[in-house]
């Protein structure tokens, strides 16, 4: 019971962590300290909460009366959601710790006390979308998420991209809403109450058709393709810590939702799961793809946690399959695999949004070929973004790894094991997962080659620096938690599996169990080797190389006379075979000069991948709209007169209809 | 009794068909004020049993529709300097034909409708309908500002009537506050006229289309 109430309490705390400082003056740096302190306060209470309720039982339902005609305030904390709510006390805080210095109050006094508001707001809402056991108190905890978030991320609301942005975002989650609106409506029919309580029996076609509008509503959430339009403008529009949670932790909502739903649904035919695998795995290879292709460092970052849900979703699939098949090792490696992935990438992915907020803070730009040398400049965020990116390509001894090692051993194990049967269609998705694992660490080879080796590309690169410690220290702790989880992922196991097994309700959902499948020990013991054959080899490179003793001269330029500073490898240039390979799907588009003489003048060469989704498919789609619906603005007379001449007749059928004694 | 009603209830008919019919906005608005009166008088016929409340919602109709709207109208019009309903969409006369035919048409569906008590007063429901129509065909055919609120105030008393069969089932708090909400609305549309009449120059609302996004 006090679980529960911690975590309402925390809730609380979160959401009006931002309200203090709306009363104080706009240049007063109290309020944003005092909102930091409330979401320090509030995160820990509510970890407390969690940590008593990851381990075993449900939390008893906690119900309190309201005054709204339907719905009732229904909360409950069950393993699954414990563990989704571990992130939310996590990152937020964390983020807003970051923001005392990247969004300082005397530097950004017309928006500080907004961003505020919305990001605790965003933060507590969060973590009401986990512990909701009411559709409608559910909805309305998801829609406060949604339109916090656009607040906080629209902050800098005089930048005309940032506005599009926001205008993506908004349209892509009513769009959501919407289904979800549906699919609760139809969970009423079909169940008779808005309780969200694993259902007894439904028809296959209702449950099918609950499954399928769960995925597309939550899906426009979590940015699963093609429904992850708004995902790359709103991370790079949004202050990179409200990024950093949106990614990290808000994306997951989506996750949430769509694990929640398949929970309580009865029955699971085996194409639930193959959509899920199928969804996943074009998620994962087209949102690696399109990162290879950015060059603005937010968007690639945003891409790249399209490919992450990607692989939580085939985590998932794996397990829906598993779970209509009564294959509990299949249940407990794709779910685990999935739920670990949802923590890792909540740990790996602010961390690296945090990294590239501190170069945005000191640089002032996001574009990959504007940067350059910041290695030299920037070490300790160097050295945390590299941790960042080596955990994101699931490259051991990171936490990254583990998650993704339980997904493939679960892959391998629908090919079948001896006597028993097999789904070998399922294990084709390994492929796509190697394929995704490659690509990631092509993406942020190139990443952090553009960004922090090679010299300076522009003169923004000069002045930057290491940021102050109250930006590093967040920093510091997701890097420390990516490397714990990483080498001691065993720790994280029991939670795991409560979470698996409340999700699962198989009837011998006991025996789901993650340690005996898979040899936890050995990543550990494995993991350290790692570290330790690193360090012996520094410390012989070390040895044998006492002092930086390489000659630095200009690289050989073909004897150029006057090379310049941009005549490196560009991050594009990094990246063209990929993008060349993937050019159906990327649509690469380039203008290439012409040159003509033997003296040409100066000529521009420029190359974008755009979404296709959005600029290719939906934003002529609502074009075409755009010009086909104003036809109906006929109806629009501003006469008064024909108004009432439209109440008339609508009057008049409706009296008609009264005196045919039908019933209207 | 009922003869009574009746006869008053076609009074009520005959004002709206004259109503239609004249172009001068001051017969208009004294036709109009005398049909609210005569309703306030009707309301005390139907109740069997009177009682405090219904009088003084029977007062309060009397003295606001029959003398306190008309005086405002009155003073509006002296300041706006307009006397006709100059250019009506459709002339007086066809304006008479078509309350004529709305007022047979409520007759016809009157007998149609399935209320609960079909013989409170036989003439009530069409009476009603026939005004809420009228006050219609007020407001989709003349332009000028006054007339307009004119046609309001016929909708008003239509439904006004229809009110009457629902009189114990509808609280007094609700008749007073329509009351209000009718009293205030041509309150401040007769403070609006002036200044439509200073912007544009005119009463003619279709000027307003110019307000169009």
């Amino acid at each position: 019971m006090s679980a529960t109430w911690n975590i309402l309490a925390a809730i609380v705390l979160l959401s009006f962590s931002g309200v203090p400082a709306c009363l104080m003056p706009r240049r007063s740096a109290a309020g944003q300290r005092i909102a930091t302190l409330l979401m320090v306060a509030g995160s820990l209470l509510g970890l407390s909460g969690v940590a008593a309720s990851l381990g075993g039982a449900n939390s008893p339902l906690v119900q309190v009366p309201w005054g709204l005609p339907c719905g009732r305030f229904a909360v409950m904390v069950d393993p699954l959601s414990a563990l989704f709510l571990g992130l939310v006390f996590v990152v937020p805080a964390l983020g807003s710790v970051y923001g005392l210095d990247y969004w300082r109050q005397s530097q950004h006094p017309a928006t500080s006390r907004r961003l505020g508001l919305f990001y605790g707001l965003l933060a507590g809402s969060m973590a009401m979308v986990l512990v909701a056991r009411d559709g409608v108190l559910f909805l309305v905890a998801w829609e406060v998420m949604a339109i916090a978030a656009y607040f906080a991320a629209t902050v800098e609301d005089d930048d005309p991209a940032v506005r599009r942005a926001g205008w993506i975002y908004l349209v892509a989650t009513h769009a959501g809403t919407m289904c979800l609106i549906a699919m609760f409506a139809l969970w009423r029919h079909a169940t008779g109450s808005f309780g969200l309580e694993p259902a007894q029996a439904m028809p296959v076609a209702v449950a099918g058709t609950l499954f399928v509008l769960a995925v597309t509503g939550f899906g426009f959430k979590a940015g699963l393709m093609p429904l992850h339009v708004w995902l790359p403008g709103a991370h790079a529009a949004a202050p990179s810590h409200v990024s950093a949670v949106m990614s990290g932790v808000m994306l997951k909502m989506g996750v949430y939702g769509i694990m929640r739903m398949t929970a309580l649904l009865p029955v699971a035919p085996v194409w639930w799961g193959g959509l899920l695998l199928t969804a996943g795995a074009v998620t994962g290879v087209a949102g690696i793809a399109f990162a290879i292709g950015q060059q603005d460092l937010k968007r690639l970052l945003a891409y790249s946690s399209i490919e992450n849900i990607g692989i939580i979703t085939m985590g998932l699939g794996l397990a829906l399959i598993g779970r209509s098949l009564g294959r509990p090792d299949w249940v407990a490696l794709g779910m685990g695999a999935a739920l670990l992935h949802v923590w890792n990438h909540g740990l790996f992915k602010p961390l690296l949004f945090l990294g590239a907020g501190a170069i945005l803070h000191s640089t002032h730009t996001r574009e990959l070929d504007r940067l350059g040398g910041m290695g030299a400049r920037m070490p300790v965020v160097m050295v945390f973004f590299v941790i960042g990116a080596v955990a994101i390509c699931g490259l051991p001894p990171l936490n990254g790894f583990v998650g993704e090692w339980l997904l493939y051993l679960g892959l391998f194990r629908t090919l079948g094991q001896g006597a028993e049967a097999g789904f070998p269609a399922a294990a084709a998705v390994a492929v796509a997962l190697a394929m995704i694992g490659a690509m990631a660490v092509a993406c942020f080879v190139k990443l952090i080659g553009t960004v922090f080796l090679g010299t300076a590309r522009s003169d923004a690169v000069d002045r930057a620096q290491d940021p102050p410690p109250s930006m590093v220290a967040p920093m510091l702790a997701l890097a420390g938690a990516c490397v714990f989880l990483g080498l001691f992922p065993s720790f994280a196991i029991p939670a795991v599996e409560n979470a698996t097994r409340t999700w699962a309700a198989l009837a011998n959902s006991a025996s789901i169990s993650i340690a005996a499948i898979a040899p936890l020990g050995w990543i550990s013991a494995l993991g350290l080797a790692l570290v330790a054959l690193v360090g012996i080899f520094a410390l012989i490179s070390r040895i044998a190389f006492p002092t930086d003793t390489t000659a630095r001269a200009v690289t050989w330029d073909c004897g150029y006379a006057r090379p310049s500073k941009r005549m490196q490898y560009s991050g594009s240039s990094l990246g063209k075979s990929l993008v060349d390979l993937f050019a159906a799907l990327l649509r690469p588009t380039s203008h290439q000069p012409v040159i003509h003489g033997l003296f040409p003048n100066s000529a521009t060469f420029k190359s974008v991948v755009t979404d296709t989704v959005l600029d290719g498919m939906v934003l002529p789609l609502f074009r075409s709209a755009g010009r086909f619906l104003p036809r109906f603005r006929v109806l629009q007379q501003a006469q008064v007169q024909t108004y009432v001449l439209y109440v008339v007749a609508i009057v008049i059928v409706l009296l008609g209809v009264g005196a045919m004694g039908g019933q209207p | 009794m009922t003869s009574l009603l009746d006869a008053l209830l076609v009074i009520v008919l005959v004002m709206n068909l004259f109503a239609l019919g004249t172009s001068r906005i001051h017969a208009l608005i004294r036709i109009v004020s005398a049909q609210g009166a005569l309703l306030g008088v009707i309301m005390v016929l139907v109740h069997r049993h009177l009682t405090i409340p219904v009088l003084a919602v029977a007062a309060a109709g009397i003295a606001i529709k029959g003398f306190l709207i008309p005086a405002i109208m009155q003073r509006a019009l002296q300041q706006a300097y307009v006397k006709r309903e100059i250019e009506p969409l459709i002339s007086p006369l066809a304006s008479i034909l078509l309350g004529a035919i709305a007022t047979a048409f409520a007759v016809l569906l009157a007998g149609q409708l399935p209320l609960v008590n079909q013989n409170d007063g036989a003439l009530l429901v069409p009476t009603s309908i026939a005004t809420v129509l009228v006050g219609f065909i007020i407001l989709t055919t003349r332009f000028k500002a006054l007339t307009q609120v004119v046609g309001y105030l016929v909708l008003e008393n239509g439904i006004f009537v229809f009110g009457m069969l629902l009189i114990e089932a509808m609280p007094l708090v609700v008749e007073m506050g329509v009351l209000l909400d009718l009293f205030v609305g041509v309150f401040v549309i007769s403070i609006i006229v002036n200044h439509i009449n200073r912007a544009f120059s005119t009463l003619d609302t279709r000027q307003l289309v110019s307000l169009r996004e």
